[in-house]
Order: C-alpha cells, then sequence, then structure tokens
C-alpha cells in the first residue's frame, strides 16, 4: 500500500502502547494503559456490599464502571466540563458490558465491584484504553476472570483500513470510526460501536486488523501484571 | 489427542492463560476447563499435582470458606445475633445459641459477652450460595481478644504466613514471644509481653507479605529474626 497515515504509521500499527500496573496504593487494584497519547488509569474498589439493596443480586456480584474525563484532558486545549454527562453515561454502561462478558462474579453475591476509570490525557480512543486499564486493575484486584479483555479503535481513513485512529484521523470527513473491545483469547467480540458507514466486507476486514491488535495490546498487558508481580516467578 | 502443560511450575500466569491442554488434565482451584483447554481465572502461581492442574493467586480479596478461623469485629448487634465485619463484603452471624456456652435469657443486655467494636476469633461454619455466613464462637481457640494489635495483611498470603504444619507461625512465635493468631481473612493478631517482641512479629509478618513468592522463606524469615536478636 502506497498510502501513508497523518503521523506515519503503518495501517496496522498500533500508538506506542505502555501499562502499569498497581499504580494507586489504596484501591483494592489499579493500572495505567496508555495508547499514543491517550492515558487512561482505572481502579476497582470491593467486592462491597451493594446499596440500595434492590440493585443487589444474590446469585452473583454486579460490576459498576464510571468512566470520566478529567477537567484539562481534552486534546483540543479547551477545558472538559466535569462530572457526569450524556456521553460518560454511555460510555461508562458499554465499558461494564464489555467487561461483564470476561468476568466471574458467582462468588460474590450480593456485592458489587466498583471500577473508576479516569482520562489523564485524551487523543481518541478513549473508551478503548479505558477498558484495557479497566481490565488490568480487575485482574490486579484478583476478581475471577475467564478471559482477559482488550479494546482498540479500527476505522476507515480515506477508504484504507487502519487501526487505533487519532483525534485527526477521525474527524476526517467519511472517516469510520470503530471502537472494538475484545476477548484476548477466544477473540469473541464484546464491544463494537461506529461512527460512519461502511460496507460489510470491508467490516470483516477491520476486524481481522482489530484481532492483530488486540494481541498486541494482550502482550503489553500480560508484560504490566507479570513486572508488579516479579518477573517470570521462577526464582 | 496431544496432552501438554503450557507452563513451568510455580510460573505467575495472568487470568485467560491457557495452562494445559488435553483432556488428560483436571482442572483444580483457580482454572476451568474449556474444550480441551484449561485456564487460569486469576493472577497466581501455577501448580501441577499428578493431573490436577492449580492455581495459587497472588492477590484479591478473601473469599469465605466453611471451617475456616477469622479474625473479626462486632458491628451490629440484634436481638439475637451478633453481626461481624471480617473484611468481607457482607456481615456474618453469630447466633445465641454459637456464642456463648451459657443460657442466654431472650431481651439480655448481648453486650455483656461481645460488645460493639470488640474482636473475636471465630470459625466460619456455613456460607451459603447467597452469601449469607453463619459463624460460631464454640471451639477449641475461639474467643474475644483482648491487648495486644492487630494488623492486616493479604489473604491470599496466609496460607504461606502458617506455613507447613504451622512451621513458619511457630517460628515467628518461638523468637519473639508473642502470642500470634492468623485468621484467614487476613487479619493478624499479635501480643506480646513488651512492645518490641510486637514490633519484631509485625516485621516478620509484613517481611513474609512482601516475599511471599520466594522460594526459601523459611530461611529468610530466620535470618531476619535472628539479626535482630
Amino acid at each position: 500500500m502506497t498510502f501513508t497515515r497523518l503521523d506515519g504509521r503503518k495501517p496496522d500499527e498500533l500508538r506506542e502502547l505502555d501499562a502499569k500496573v498497581g499504580i494507586i496504593p489504596r484501591a483494592d487494584g489499579s493500572a495505567m494503559f496508555k495508547m499514543g497519547k491517550t492515558i487512561a488509569i482505572a481502579a476497582v474498589y470491593g467486592p462491597k456490599e451493594l446499596y440500595p439493596k434492590f440493585l443487589q443480586d444474590s446469585t452473583k456480584g454486579v460490576l459498576r464502571c464510571s468512566y470520566s474525563m478529567m477537567a484539562f484532558s481534552g486534546s483540543g486545549g479547551e477545558r472538559v466540563r466535569p462530572g457526569p454527562s450524556r456521553r460518560s453515561k454511555e460510555i461508562s454502561w458499554v465499558t461494564e458490558n464489555a467487561l461483564n462478558s470476561a468476568l466471574d462474579l458467582s462468588k460474590y453475591a450480593k456485592s458489587v465491584i466498583n471500577v473508576n476509570i479516569q482520562l489523564l490525557q485524551t487523543d481518541a480512543g478513549t473508551r478503548c484504553a479505558g477498558i484495557c486499564a479497566a481490565a488490568l486493575a480487575l485482574a490486579d484486584a484478583g476478581i475471577p476472570m475467564r478471559d482477559m479483555v482488550g479494546a482498540v479503535a479500527v476505522g476507515l481513513y480515506e477508504g484504507h483500513p487502519i487501526v487505533d485512529l487519532t483525534k485527526e484521523e477521525e474527524d476526517v470527513e467519511g472517516a469510520v470510526d470503530l471502537a472494538v473491545a475484545m476477548l484476548s483469547r477466544s477473540k469473541k467480540l464484546s464491544l463494537v460501536q461506529m461512527d460512519g458507514k461502511i460496507e460489510q466486507e470491508t467490516m470483516k476486514k477491520v476486524l481481522k486488523l482489530a484481532e492483530g491488535a488486540i494481541d498486541k495490546i494482550y502482550v503489553v498487558q500480560k508484560k504490566a501484571l507479570l513486572e508488579k508481580y516479579g518477573g517470570s516467578g521462577n526464582e | 489427542m496431544t496432552e501438554e502443560i503450557l507452563f513451568k511450575e510455580k510460573e505467575i500466569v495472568i487470568p485467560g492463560q491457557v495452562l494445559a491442554k488435553g483432556m488428560g488434565y483436571v482442572p483444580g482451584e483457580g482454572t476451568f476447563r474449556e474444550e480441551d483447554n484449561i485456564i487460569a481465572t486469576q493472577l497466581g502461581l501455577a501448580k501441577v499435582n499428578g493431573r490436577l492442574i492449580k492455581l495459587v493467586p497472588l492477590n484479591g480479596s478473601y473469599v469465605p470458606k466453611e471451617g475456616d478461623v477469622v479474625i473479626g469485629r462486632i458491628a451490629e448487634i440484634t436481638f439475637s445475633n451478633w453481626l461481624i465485619d471480617f473484611g468481607f463484603s457482607n456481615f456474618a452471624a453469630i447466633s445465641l445459641k454459637d456464642g456463648s456456652s451459657d443460657y442466654i435469657e431472650k431481651g439480655a443486655d448481648l453486650t455483656k459477652y461481645y460488645d460493639y467494636e470488640d474482636y473475636v476469633v471465630t470459625k466460619i461454619v456455613n456460607v451459603t450460595s447467597s452469601n449469607m455466613i453463619d459463624l460460631t464462637m464454640k471451639g477449641p481457640g475461639l474467643r474475644k481478644i483482648t491487648g495486644g494489635k492487630i494488623i492486616e495483611v493479604t489473604a491470599s498470603k496466609v496460607p504461606r504466613m502458617i506455613g507447613k504444619q504451622a512451621s513458619m507461625i511457630n517460628l515467628i512465635k518461638e523468637n519473639t514471644n508473642c502470642q500470634i493468631v492468623i485468621g484467614q481473612n487476613g487479619l493478624v493478631w499479635i501480643k506480646g509481653d513488651k512492645l518490641a517482641d510486637e514490633i519484631r512479629a509485625t516485621d516478620a509478618i509484613m517481611m513474609i507479605e512482601e516475599n511471599a513468592h520466594i522460594e526459601g522463606l523459611t530461611e529468610k524469615v530466620k535470618e531476619f529474626l535472628g539479626g535482630k536478636q
């Protein structure tokens, strides 16, 4: 392919990834996940007893996520209005669903596990970075999981399939932005959200790209977890 | 069908990692089977024991099990129960019958036996699937705690602190002249005659907490305790 992206990356190349586990000492589990200029931190508190009581589930625990962008985190330099918004409420909800399919909360009847996701700095793909960070934080908190979860934005830029869009790329006229969360091992989708229009065949192509990206994210996630708990463990 | 183990003994594995292939292996604690694969559900040390594959978690909150001895705080008193907070999401109950061998009259002041904010060493007798928990105070070593101090450790590291046939805990007790009770929920009660002893025991336990995944820990603890004497 002869086309180049705005920042010179290859179509299937992710931005620089970085992850760190255990960044918040008072939380039961915590993690930072960075994709280029997008930085998300996640903290897990719980399991604790869930109130109000009618929200309790007597057969399994409940996952509750909250997503928010910090006031100074906007990519355009503009202040983000703090507090809940329609957008953050929706993202909290989809994050919850994306993570819930990987969790096994059967041991935590009547309890809640709170996941707080904060964006320190944003350049598109915030819900994806948030999900990656939250999955790490949940693993750090020792919550049983059937699979790790990774998430990445894929899409079309001037008709070319690409992964991990930046703000500039997703704002282009006619661009397609597809946020995808996947279970890392089984490659089952747990979140698909799209802006723009796409054909069926192209959709398959971009989802294939996402699979490759999730593998790369998994390597970073695994490394971050092992780093906190003492390397290979073969001392 | 090929059967193979995909980890080294005591390797640290992460949730979702495939530990073994083949129907010849059996999934143990912290693992599950999906088709041919045995998969880890938690971050921990993977171990093989014959055909059984299990995982010792390195983190995570305490999940109550029948028969566990735990240390808890009296959080609430009702007409017929003491409700205990032992770091689990729900309170657990000690009924009148299990609370004391005395006959307790209806409407008696239950604070005479265990008052608010008292700490007790107690045993789990029953856990239902919806996490209702019954405790008992009847049994050897189960009692109200007086004096000393309580520290908190990671619940998954408690077996390491106790050691094989209580070797580790006895080592600390002998070297510091302290009484120590470790609750499976991660609360540890330490009482010594001298404050310095208590501090030494605390330091030793915190050292195990930090180095729980390291082999030859007993030697390290011996060295640690011996060094200060």
